[in-house]
This record gives C-alpha cells, structure tokens and sequence, in this order.
C-alpha cells in the first residue's frame, strides 16, 4: 500500500513538473502574472511528492519488502539498518529516485528563497528547472521504475553488493547528487539569463551561492569517493582515473571555473558571456557524466547497472538539454554586453588564466575519457586510456594553477603592479622554497617529486596567508581585530584556496614517500617495513551480521615502543558471494600504518601486505577544508543575496 | 569446519593484487616489472591494471612479465611481447602514434589556442575605450599618490 503511495506520487510529481515547465514559461513570456506565480507553488509541491515517493522507497528497504523487485535485487533482511537505507540509492532505479529529488529540491529552495529575484526571472529559472525534472522523472517512469513490484516475492533479498556495504561509500552518492544536480540550478539561471538577453552583476549574485553550494558538495562527494577507495580496495589508491571518477571531475573543475569566473561578473561585470557558457557547460558535463555511468559505455568499476536503452534516452537528455541551451547561447550570447574594462596585469586577467587552464583541463580530461569510443568508432582500434595519459597531461595544468593563485589572488581589480603584488607574496615565496630544500634534504633524492609537490603546496597555502595579510591593510595595530572583521567570503576564499594546498602537498609526498612491503609472515613472526615492526600475533575466524571474516591481529611498534594494535580483515559475503579486504589503518597527521591481510599459504602462513602512506589524511582533509571556505563564503553569500538590491545602498556607505 | 573449507573454496580463485611468491629475487628487476605492470591492463577487470588486480588472469600476466623480465629482455621487448598476444588494448598508456597523436596532442593543441584565445581576448579589453579614461597627467598623479 505505502509503495503504491509512493509510485502514485512519483507520477504526481512528473504531472506537476509539466505543469510547472509549462506555466511558468509561457507567463514570463506574456507578462501574465498568475501564470508566472504558479511557478513557486508547483516547485513546492514535486518536491514534496517526491520526498513522499523516496519515503516510501525507503520504507519498502527498511522494512524488507521482498515483493518490491529493487528491494529484492538490492538487500537482505540480515544487512545491517544504515545499508538498508543507503540500499535505497546503492542501485541504478533508487540513485535516479534520488537525483530527481534532489532536482526537485533545489527548484524548492528558489521557491522558498529566491524572493528577492524578479518575478519573471524566478518564474523562467523554475521553469527551466521544472523542463530538467520532466526529462529525468519520465526517465524513471517509463524506464527505470524503481516501485516494480514481483508476483512471486522470494522469502529472502540477493543482498546488496558489500563493496558498497560501508560507511563512507553510504553518503558518497547523495553528496555527489547534491554537487552534480545542484549545477542544474546555475544551468536554470543560465538558460533564463539568455531567454531574458540580460546578465549583470545582480544575476552573477544570484548564481554565485547555487554554483558554491554544488561545488562544495561535489568537492565532498569526490573526497568520500577517494577515501572510501583508499581504505576498501586494499593497496591505499586514492585515484584512479576511471571513466567514472571523470565524471565527477570534469563539473568540478568546470564549476571552480565557474565559481572564478561568476565573481568576475559579479564585481566588474566582464566575462558574461563566457560564464552563461560555463554555467551550461557545467550542468551539461554533470549530464554527460550521468551518462557515462548509467550506459556503461565505458565500462568502470562502479556502474551498477548498465542498459543500452537507458543509455540511450540518458543520451537523448543530454543532447536535447545541451543542445538547446547552446544553440540558444548561439542566437543570444551576442546581447550580453561586458562593461568592464581592465589591464593586461590585473585580477581579472589572472582569473581568465584560471578559467583556461581549468576548462582545457577539464576537456583534455574528457577527450581522454571518450577517446576509447572514439578510436574505435574512427579506425576500429580497441584502445585503453588509462593513468599514465592523465598524468602525464593533466599534471601540468594543475602545477601552472598552483604556480599563479597566491598571486593572482592579491592582485587587485582592474590595474594591478607587478612590484606591489610581489612585494604581497615574496616572503611565502621564500617560505616555500625553504620548505621545499627541506623535503628535498630528508627525502631520499630519487625523485624530484617531493620537492616539486611540497613547493606548490606550501607555496598555495602560504599564499593564502599573505593574502588574509594582505587584506588586514598597512598598519600592523589592530591587524587582528581587522582580520575578524573581514567579510566571511574572503575568509571562505582563503581557506579554501589553503586547503587545495593542503591536498597538493598530501598528493605528492605520499606520492614521493610511500614504502610497501609484501611477504608471507607466520604466526608470532616479526618484520619491519619502513620505520615501524610489525608483529602476526594470530589469525581468527570472526562472524559478522552478514558475513564471515578472517581477521588477523598485528602488534605495530616503532624502535620498540607499541604504536597500535591492527586488526585487517578478509570478509566473505555469503549471500552475494562476494570477497573484501578490509584494510587496518592506524591514521596520524603525518603518516598512516595500512596493513592488508591476504591468503593462508601453502607452506603455512600468511601472505601480508603493509604500506607506510605518508601525509595519506591531508588529501582528503585538504579536500574538506576548501568544502569549508565554500560553506563560509556561502555564509556570507546567502546574507547579500537575502539582503539584496535594498541594501546595496547601505553596503557601499560602510565599504 | 564445514565454513572454513566452504570459505576457502570460495576464496581459493580470487588471487590478490602482486603475491609474495611472484616477487622477484633481484630488488631491480622487480621493481622493473612492477613498473611494466602498471601500465598493463588487465583485460578482464574494468580499467584496472594487472599491477593492482585481484583477477586471476592480472596474475598470470604478473608472471608472464617476471618471466620475460628474467629471461632477459628488455623492458620495451617485454611490453611489445605481452602486445603481440594481447592487442594494443592492453597499453594504458596508448602509443603516441596514428590516430592517437591527436590525443597527446589534445592538451598542448587545446592550451595553445586557449592562451591564443584569452590574450586576444585581454588586449581588447585594455584597448577599449574606457568612459572615464584618465589623461597621462592625471595617470601620473594617481600614480604618485599609490606609492606614499
């Protein structure tokens, strides 16, 4: 009954999304004020309608409602209660329920919080919003109906794959769904911007928070995705350049992109055109990604479910939705005026070296991404893409970005001077080459890697302090006071800009440093790897709620002194049939101890492998530390935008 | 008991990643064919190299590497061995030649013209006419009082 509510919703939902795309539209158009207010109701409405289909989805895993077809497909009445409800979108059926959610979500928030957009323009966004939720829910009806129900429901579920039966895993995909759909929110903006032929300063404000908020979930999505990766499939690789992971990064660097480019439009009303097009290409990258994983066209580990017909109506939308909003850029991007005017040496400029050094990136990333499908369709080549071509062509762009943020980001608007900005930064300069010397005297000296890498990252982070310096002003009494006093979104900046070095450090000393070690050990044998000891005290059979494990006891020392005691695990999953590793990790700030338990060996013992990941915790921390600048700025974001045009006059006295 | 052995059955077939009885003796040529493997695709995995697969096959490629590597050949002899049999599907690191020059040249191509693109770009923006344009003396002046 309550799944029947469910499905009943759904439908409700995509009738109120054709309503929604319909009215809205075609009122703004006609200046018909009824029409247009139909909008925020209706936006209100499928979002509520579809958090009452997801509930009930919910309700059929938690409860283990085997006539439900996905719930059989997807769990078991054993797997413990968080799995059963991250059961919901560890599927294709319920990921698709959930991005449709989320799609109908953000329409909500314009609703409930775009009060200060004008009316016509809050009712072209919704509408645009409404014409995305259309595509994909009737993609869910009519092909991917997650509320089938069995005739014959079996007494048991086929269990959910136990890769995904992990905490970390559990809420990477909401969090990537928020990040990839939430640009559908600067898509909408876009797209109502070109309808209207008018873009300025008060429209980039508007968009700056939806775009900031997306990256900010994408940014914590991908960073779940790449810790989950490091600790479960057992040899502490953290990325692997599979078409899937691409799939997330191509948005996300197209949506920092985006976030530098927006201020731009913000401040000095340049570079409108090119961010309504990044604005949709974002958006249109978060589609070709979704298909990417739905289709299966390049195969990757964790598509679940791959369909051709899928693919082909996933292909439909992107090519209908990018389609159309570039052939209308095409007719209208000519209307949008730039005023602002600035020098060769200036903020601006530093930023338009950003944005090309982050699309082209981005699409270097996406041409090697399809270039397999390419190569084949071009001259029947079967090819593989893999690692080396993505560093050996994306590594540059990043080490040139990393080279110019700390200066780009004192710089000033409009005409800045070389002198004065270096005279800003010198002294981080310095910082970072004595770091550097450092890392390059106590490394081994085999490779250039570390250096480099702890250059760049104390060099970005460093930067980000002398620009807070910066910003205190000239006088050093009161420098404190001032710094508290600065407005939130320079603080989000600067942390955020500190924790993309934080990560670029983490990448390459761990990159740099990394010992491993694999060998057969017996029981009560002790060997060393690095700098620590370990000791196998003993192997044991352990069972858990739904699978057996065998778990192995370590005792880790260092020069003597007991550092941790680890306990990694090989798990068998009966009912799926499938093994994992389960690695031990004893986290620090400057090292993690990562043991791996394999195979009982012929001769006895047991086949052993032990890594030292140096600096491994300040890629992911770097990660949730520019998730926090973008929640600061947002902080300071979501204050203008409620205070709006009204304000405005205020702001600039007290500036 | 009966869950111990029905535990290794299933286990038995899922090798796991580089074994230690695969590992060379020689530290230089096992580091040699760890190298080699991790540009090697194991063809049945998705997009995973034979360096860190768990697949049985991953494994006997693993060997075939050490076996080649031991009877002497050089590293490039050994990667054109394994493409022989295998198809250039195997390289995760496609040849920079044919079709696929487009591909290594994508980034430098794509940078070029970006550059090309953003400097047109800026030179214009500078050149325009700015409404409230500034005369050399009055430039002159700003100038002066930035730098107190």
């Amino acid at each position: 009954m309550i799944v029947e509510l469910g499905h009943f919703a759904l439908i409700l939902a995509l009738v109120v999304a054709c309503l929604q795309t319909v009215m809205p539209l075609v009122g703004a158009q006609r200046r018909w004020g009824a029409w247009m207010a139909v909008a925020e109701p209706a936006a209100l409405m499928q979002a509520a309608l579809l958090a009452v289909a997801f509930a009930a989805l919910t309700y059929a895993f938690v409860s283990s409602d085997f006539s439900v077809r996905l719930v059989t497909a997807n769990s078991h009445t054993l797997k413990p209660m968080i799995y059963k409800v991250s059961g919901v979108w560890g599927n294709h059926e319920g990921s698709m329920l959930l991005w449709c959610l989320i799609l109908a979500f953000f329409g909500a928030l314009v609703a409930m919080f775009g009060g200060n957009l004008p009316d016509v323009l809050r009712a072209r966004v919704l509408g645009v919003q409404a014409s995305i939720g259309v595509a994909f829910l009737g993609f869910l009806i009519f092909t991917s109906n997650p509320f089938a129900r069995l005739d014959a429901p079996p007494m048991n579920g086929r269990d959910l794959n136990p890769l995904l039966q992990d905490p970390g895993l559990a809420f990477h995909p909401p969090f990537l769904y928020l990040g990839y759909v939430g640009l559908s929110m600067s898509f909408s903006f876009a797209v109502a911007a070109l309808v209207e032929g008018r873009v300025d300063a008060a429209w980039a404000r508007w968009v700056r928070p939806w775009t900031l908020l997306a990256w900010l979930m994408l940014t914590v999505g991908i960073a779940l995705g790449s810790w989950w990766a490091y600790y479960e499939l057992g040899w502490g690789g953290f990325w692997f350049w599979d078409p899937v992971e691409n799939a997330s990064f191509m948005p996300w660097l197209i949506s920092v992109a985006l976030l530098h480019s927006a201020v731009v439009v913000e401040k000095r009303e340049a570079l409108k055109s090119w961010t309504v097009l990044l604005a949709i290409l974002a958006f249109g990258f978060s589609l070709i990604g979704a298909f990417i994983v739905r289709s299966g066209v390049l195969t990757s580990v964790h598509a679940f479910a791959n369909d051709p017909e899928r693919g082909v109506y996933l292909l439909a939308i992107t090519g209908v939705f990018m389609g159309g909003a570039l052939l209308l850029y095409a007719a209208r991007a000519s209307a949008i005026q730039s005023v602002g005017v600035f020098g060769t040496v200036s903020r601006e400029s530093a930023l338009v070296l950003n944005n090309v050094l982050l699309a082209v990136a981005a699409l270097v990333v996406f041409i090697g991404t399809v270039w397999p499908l390419v190569a084949e369709l071009a001259n029947s080549r079967k090819v593989s893409v893999g690692p080396p071509f993505f560093e050996a062509s994306f590594t540059p762009f990043f080490m040139t970005l990393a080279v110019i943020l700390p200066i780009g980001a004192v710089m000033p608007w409009k005409r800045a001077r070389l002198g004065r900005t270096v005279r800003a930064v010198w002294l981080a300069a310095v910082g970072a080459f004595g770091i550097a010397a450092f890392v390059w005297m106590i490394g081994t000296g085999r490779t250039m890697l570390g250096p480099v890498g702890a250059f760049l990252g104390s060099w970005v982070i460093l930067g980000a302090v002398s620009d807070l310096w910066a910003r205190t002003g000239q006088a050093h009494s009161g420098r404190l006071h001032r710094a508290i006093r600065l407005p939130r979104s320079d603080w989000g900046r600067v942390v955020a800009h500190a924790g993309l070095g934080i990560t670029i450090t983490g990448i390459s000393l761990l990159l740099a440093w990394e010992v491993e070690d694999i060998r057969i050990a017996k029981e009560g044998e002790t060997f060393s790897a690095g700098r620590y000891e370990f000791t196998l005290i003993g192997v044991e059979e352990v069972l858990g709620p739904n699978y057996h494990s065998t778990m192995a006891e370590f005792r880790v020392a260092r020069n003597g002194r007991a550092v941790a005691v680890l306990r990694p695990e090989r798990r068998l999953y009966p009912v799926a049939g499938m093994p994992t590793t389960e690695a031990a990790i004893d986290n620090g700030v400057f090292r993690d101890v990562y043991l791996v338990i394999g195979e009982l060996q012929d001769g006895g013992g047991w086949a052993v492998r032990t890594y030292i990941k140096p600096f491994a915790n300040w890629i992911w921390s770097g990660a949730v530390i520019m998730g926090l600048g973008g929640a600061l700025s947002l902080s300071d974001r979501r204050f203008r935008v409620a205070a709006g045009a009204r304000r405005r006059a205020m702001q600039v006295v007290a500036e | 008991m009966m869950f111990r052995a029905f535990l290794l059955m299933l286990i038995a077939g899922a090798a796991w990643a580089v074994e230690p009885g695969e590992i060379l003796e020689d530290p230089a040529q096992e580091s040699r064919a760890r190298d080699i493997s991790k540009g090697l695709r194991c063809l049945i995995c998705r997009n995973e190299s034979i360096d860190e697969s768990d697949a049985g096959l991953a494994r006997d490629l693993r060997l075939l590497v050490r076996e080649r590597i031991v009877e002497g050949d050089s590293d490039e002899e050994v990667v054109a061995f394994v493409v022989d049999r295998y198809g250039e599907y195997v390289l995760l690191n496609p040849r920079r030649e044919g079709i696929n020059l487009l591909l290594w040249s994508a980034a430098p191509v794509l940078l070029l013209a970006g550059l090309a693109a953003a400097g047109v770009f800026l030179v214009r923006r500078r050149s325009a006419a700015s409404p409230d344009a500034l005369t050399p003396a009055e430039r002159a002046r700003v100038a002066e009082l930035m730098d107190e």
